[in-house]
């Protein structure tokens, strides 16, 4: 009996502490959206969210941030994957060095981060003017897609990538299943690429995803450096238009969540189990046990 | 097919893995590698799958040096002693992983893992996902994957000691069967000595990195060549004894043999098995029986020596009758030659 009042004090705890933290983040959410479609003098109106799509700059720049978004992924990825398989299967010893690396940007705060870039991107073309690295310089700098935020970006996402990461590899014995697809014939790269990467796809796709809302948000960097990212163009459209900032922030809410819903949603793991088998799983599975 | 691995030296760091170690697998057998824990035997099995190299010494097979060959293209099927089948497949595209390595048509793999998992006793369970096996079914996914390439020699590094009592027993006997029905040299790693010789035709002991004893299970039990080997398999009684350095050692008021390293004299531990040690009750004895223990056909007494060694004797259970806990009884020895070791000081 006393157990049940128990549980059923942690129970009610539990709806507390739920509602609690709900309330947090709905209300102001709420009075955000209430702010946006209840205009004083004119009633409820949409005007503020076809404003959004009506206003210049907004398709572009947030295309913009989609393709940086995308580039820095494939970087970070391309980047971690490999140093972290490496150091997990060749060198041990290696692991606390690259998390120390992989946790540096962690103390860097962006404004002394971009502090450096600009100074670099400053200083560089002076001293190499005559050389064909003057051209990178310029090139880098492309406002059509500036390479240079794409080198910050993923500076500033190696730590949560890395964790994301790291925590996937902690979940599967890689070296074990490295070696089993080996001793089954296949070469290194074909045991990474069919036997290692496919178990690490939540890993993958959190990484991924943590990138991307690092990048949907950053604000420092693009706007230090000159550029009109997404995240620079509300800052810049929510000082003309009260009401139009607030809806702007909704929107890239959503946004946000929609894309995390996609990456949740892709993360799963294909179960391509016939619905017959599926059936048959579960209620065998326990005479089952002490048959083998 | 033949496996030789010639005075194989591995070190990771200060640990020496390998120290020398020599050993031949013969056409068809199934070999044992046993030893406790920490002694090479898995570094051992690496080097023959291609994870591992050695750092002097070379494995052979059929004579010829395959240091050179990777892992891939070794012919050896591997079963881990961790449960290795990949999450993300079905147990049917594990058993097939490598034949899709190999490029062999969809209907073809198709066809090989059905007749595999078929070999393995799990036809029914192709569509599951490791996570939805047992552990026992597991490994047994596991070691049709291992087969399925045909290869020239399986390895099996520990694959039941995750398991429990009853389903280890069971699989080690079908490893047994189909190792037999497909006559495939396998070398199996195991710590567990009755497992090693249930098993095996020949058990290889190891200790430190290097071979011990390498003979047939009923060999190794009757006349082991090592006090480690006979201590590691089999229960070994140890009694203390005084060797005269002739060649014989007085142990229980009897003059004995010596078998084996004859000069050794002083203070010795004599090495007896259970079943080799007799006990009467005798009114006179000097010995106690402490307790017994009822296996049906034999039964084994617990016996503390006037000095105080305790002896475990195996008798037939209707010599036993008179022996109970608290009897005072007598302690003999058949005249046989016994192995000794001299008493660490
Ligand atoms: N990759 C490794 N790095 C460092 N030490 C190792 C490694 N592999 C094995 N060892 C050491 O080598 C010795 C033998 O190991 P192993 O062959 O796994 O023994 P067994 O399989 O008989 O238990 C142990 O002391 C072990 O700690
Ligand atoms: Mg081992």
């Amino acid at each position: 009996m006393a157990g049940l009042t128990n549980r059923r004090g942690i129970r009610w705890w539990r709806g507390a502490v739920a509602l609690a933290a709900g309330l947090y983040f709905l209300v102001p959410l709420a009075c955000s959206v209430l702010f946006t479609v209840d205009v004083p003098g004119r009633g409820f109106t949409l005007g503020a969210y076809t404003g959004i799509l009506s206003a210049s700059g907004f398709t572009s720049s947030l295309l913009l941030t989609l393709e940086l978004a995308a580039a820095t992924i494939v970087l970070v990825l391309g980047l971690l994957v490999p140093a972290l398989l490496a150091a997990r299967l060749g060198a041990p010893r290696l692991r606390p060095l690259l998390e120390v690396v992989c946790s540096l940007p962690l103390v860097v705060p962006s404004v002394a981060l971009v502090a450096g870039y600009s100074g670099v991107l400053r200083w560089g073309p002076q001293y190499l003017s005559r050389t064909p690295l003057f051209e990178t310089f310029v090139a880098v700098q492309n406002a059509d897609f500036p390479v240079v935020l794409v080198l910050a970006y993923s500076v500033m996402a190696l730590p949560l990538a890395y964790r994301a990461l790291d925590a996937g590899m902690r979940a599967v014995d890689v070296r074990t299943l490295m070696e089993a697809a080996r001793s089954c014939g296949a070469s290194p790269v074909r045991a990474v690429f069919q036997a290692v990467l496919p178990n690490l796809r939540g890993a993958l796709m959190n990484a991924s995803f943590l990138t991307l809302a690092l990048v949907l948000g950053e604000y420092t960097v693009g706007a230090l450096l000159g550029f009109r990212p997404f995240a620079v163009w509300i800052v810049g459209i929510g000082g003309s238009q009260a009401q139009l900032s607030v809806a702007v922030s909704v929107l890239s809410l959503l946004l946000t969540w929609a894309l995390l819903l996609v990456f949740a949603a892709a993360s799963r793991p294909r179960t391509r189990t016939p619905r017959r088998a599926r059936a048959k799983a579960a209620p065998a599975l326990v005479p089952q046990e002490s048959a083998t | 097919m033949t496996v030789e691995f010639r005075a194989l030296h591995k070190s990771f760091g200060a640990t020496k893995a390998l120290d020398g170690l020599d050993l031949t697998a013969r056409q068809g057998e199934l070999l044992a590698l046993l030893g406790p824990s920490g002694c090479g035997k898995t570094t051992a099995l690496r080097m023959l799958a291609g994870f591992e190299r050695p750092d002097s010494g070379q494995v052979l097979v059929d004579g010829e040096d395959i240091s050179d060959i990777p892992a891939h293209r070794r012919d050896a099927g591997m079963v881990f002693q961790s449960y290795s089948l990949f999450p993300h497949l079905t147990a049917a595209d594990n058993v097939a992983f490598g034949l899709r390595m190999r490029k062999v048509g969809a209907a073809e793999r198709r066809a090989r893992a059905a007749e595999l998992l078929e070999l393995v006793g799990l036809p029914q369970h192709a569509d599951r996902y490791p996570h939805q096996m047992s552990g026992g079914q597991q490994q047994r996914v596991a070691l049709a994957r291992a087969l399925a390439l045909r290869p020239k020699v399986l390895l099996l590094d520990e694959p039941l000691s995750a398991l429990d009592a009853k389903v280890r027993v069971q699989l080690r006997e079908e490893i047994r069967r189909l190792q037999q029905e497909l006559a495939i040299t396998t070398v199996f790693v195991t710590h567990d000595q009755e497992e090693a010789l249930s098993t095996a035709d020949r058990v290889a002991v190891m200790r430190d990195g290097r071979l011990e004893q390498c003979a047939s299970p009923a060999e190794l039990y009757d006349s082991p060549s090592t006090p480690f080997v006979a201590e590691f398999v089999g229960t070994m009684n140890r009694l203390p004894g005084l060797a005269t350095g002739d060649g014989s050692v007085e142990v229980l008021g009897q003059r004995l043999p010596v078998r084996g390293d004859a000069a050794t004299s002083g203070t010795v531990d004599v090495l007896v098995r259970p079943e080799a040690v007799d006990a009467a009750a005798d009114e006179q004895g000097s010995a106690r029986v402490t307790a017994t223990a009822f296996h049906g056909a034999v039964t084994r007494l617990t016996v503390a020596l006037a000095d105080g060694t305790t002896v475990k004797a195996d008798i037939p259970s209707h010599r036993a009758r008179g022996l109970v806990a608290g009897a005072a009884a007598t302690v003999t020895l058949p005249e046989r030659p016994v192995l000794v070791e001299a008493r660490a000081a």
